[in-house]
């Protein structure tokens, strides 16, 4: 008897709450994912930092003696202050997409072959933009030098000079990052009002003032996106330092991010406690980026 | 249109621009070619120091034959494919649902989960590495694709949750509501209703995270070692390391490593870019 009445109830109860529970159980993998790979180990990085751990042993707790020794390591300042000549040099990636994306929104024949051609860099991976970069920076036969030699300077060696070493790899950087931005900007350029640039020309609105007073307010999308992705890709710079100078000369091109790598597994040793600290410091430093980017969006949320 | 167009422009100023236009490509994608002619030539231009000159003969065939016969490249080439392909079917599955869950409910804590998911898409991955590292050794699956796989599908589903939630917020919620009235379940709404009309989303997705994974460098050396599990990206280092100063050889690797996204885009390009470019328009 029970059996017969059993299956209605459940399901009535389950007609009950299927929209409250439904949700939850199309969100359990994903955040079961997420929790156990990304939102976890930030926590458990946060304590090794306060141990000593050759990654096999057993963690000794050393409080915040990883911090301290930090605070004297000259190496951390070096990676740090290239960290911040990242993120000042790669924003440049903004302006000069926005100048590509202008001057390819055209509509003669061809234009979409040109566009996509001019994007190309973004779709390579990071490993062999280093590659070719390193290549053209070669002091022997780079084609840098070559066009150097053009007007009688150089040789140079770019990638083995500390004064130029990270201003060489951002350059390598802004190569792929450009592409990016001007992507977006196209995309942008596309959506911008056609009624409101024709009352900045009736206006007699031209160029610049058109550009800045009636054309960026409308990109603003484009340009906050472009914002996020470069800074986030800045912090993030690891690939292109790993594959053209691991770090040299003299540890001249290191930033957080590989410095960290260096320490936690290179082959001069295991040391995750104190890599672990180099990773909570870029984390901090990260994380006032996305609050920022988080507000914004909660903002957008709001409106709507 | 801004800036106005060429074609209102003086006839000068037209061939001035389209004649502009090939000589800034070929200086922006220079040190591409660079590389793609260097592929071509035979080895003796490079002991001859015939770097930039007319090469002696062409040796495509012979660089490219090596590149796929003689060396490990077709096994990198081939884990990096088993080990991108899972990742994109995960990732989106995940964040379909993810995405279908935040995007249509209204429930306590919905935002909440939702920033989570973004605000984790953009922390460091040095944050990450050390435990997510400890946990695939854990597992039994350091230097495994699986390892790999299963981390990328994680951490993927962030960026993908925030694509997709956003993109089914724009979809009309009129029928979803006349399904409900018509009681037709939650899940047969999502499975016959929502997703046939996220097809767009998906593919984008699909063709972005393919470009993502296959590009990655950083996982790849972190969580494997050897060509038995390493992908193309961590493969190519040791492919120039055992043809150094073989630069015909290696610029041959590096365009064939750099391939399959490139082709990805070209095919999709529409979807790429609507990828892309989510949220650039308003």
């Amino acid at each position: 008897m029970s059996q017969m009445t059993a299956p209605p109830a459940r399901r009535s109860w389950w007609r009950r709450n299927q929209i409250a529970i439904t949700p939850w159980l199309f969100l359990a993998p994903g955040i079961l994912f997420f929790a156990v790979y990304v939102i976890l180990p930030i926590f458990q990085s946060i304590g090794i930092s306060t141990t000593q751990w050759d990654g096999l042993g057993e963690p000794v707790s050393v409080g915040l003696r990883n911090y301290e020794e930090l605070y004297y390591d000259p190496a951390f300042y070096v990676s740090l202050r290239n960290n911040l000549i990242w993120l000042v040099l790669y924003l440049l990636a903004i302006p000069a997409g926005l100048f590509i994306a202008l001057f390819l929104n055209q509509t003669v024949t061809g234009i979409r072959i040109y566009k996509s051609l001019f994007f190309f860099p973004f779709v390579i991976s990071q490993v062999v933009v280093g590659l070719v970069f390193t290549w053209f920076y070669d002091p022997a036969f780079g084609l840098l030098n070559v066009m150097l030699g053009w007007f009688g300077a150089g040789p140079v060696n770019v990638l083995g000079d500390p004064n130029y070493v990270t201003y060489g790899i951002i350059a390598a950087g802004l190569w792929p990052q450009t592409a990016y931005c001007m992507i977006l900007y196209l995309t942008g350029l596309n959506a911008v009002n056609p009624e409101l640039i024709e009352a900045g020309r009736l206006d007699n609105a031209k160029g610049w003032r058109m550009l800045w007073h009636v054309v960026l307010p409308q990109l603003k999308p484009a340009t906050f996106i472009a914002f996020v992705v470069t800074i986030i890709g800045a912090l993030r710079s690891f690939d292109l330092i790993s594959i053209m100078t691991n770090g040299g000369p003299f540890g001249e091109s290191r930033v957080l991010s590989f410095y960290m790598f260096e320490v936690a597994l290179s082959e001069y040793g295991f040391r995750m406690g104190y890599g672990a600290a180099i990773a909570v410091v870029l984390f901090l430093i990260m994380l006032c980026f996305i609050s920022y980017f988080l507000w914004s969006m909660y903002r957008e949320e709001r409106q709507r | 249109m801004f800036p106005t167009p060429i074609e209102k422009a003086s006839p000068t100023a037209r061939i001035a621009y389209k004649s502009v236009l090939p000589i800034a490509l070929i200086l922006w994608l220079l040190p591409l070619i660079a590389v793609a002619v260097f592929s071509i030539r035979p080895a003796e231009d490079f002991t001859n120091a015939n770097y930039w000159g007319i090469p002696s003969s062409f040796e495509g065939f012979k660089n490219y034959g090596a590149v796929f016969f003689q060396s490990d490249m077709p096994r990198y080439m081939m884990n990096s494919v088993l080990i991108t392909v899972p990742t994109v079917l995960g990732a989106v599955a995940l964040s379909a649902m993810t995405g279908f869950a935040l995007g249509v409910y209204r429930f306590n804590g919905n935002l909440l989960i939702f920033f989570m998911f973004v605000a984790g898409n953009f922390v460091p991955f040095q944050i990450l590495m050390v435990p997510v590292r400890d946990l695939t050794l854990d597992l039994g699956l350091y230097n495994t694709k699986r390892g790999l796989i299963l981390f990328h599908i994680a951490f993927q589903t962030g960026f993908c949750t925030l694509f997709m939630r956003n993109f089914i917020r724009q979809l009309p919620g009129e029928l979803i509501e006349a399904a409900r009235v018509e009681g037709v379940a939650e899940w047969r709404i999502f499975w016959y209703i929502v997703l046939p009309l996220m097809k767009p989303a998906l593919a984008a997705l699909a063709v972005l995270i393919f470009t993502f994974i296959w590009n990655d460098y950083f996982w790849a050396v972190v969580l494997t070692q050897g060509p038995e599990s390493q992908p193309v990206t961590a493969g190519i280092t040791s492919f120039n390391a055992q043809y150094r100063a073989a630069y015909h050889l290696m610029s041959a690797g590096s365009i064939v490593a750099a391939l399959p996204p490139v082709l990805m885009f070209f095919l999709m390009q529409r979807h790429f870019i609507a990828g892309l470019t989510l949220g650039a328009v308003k």
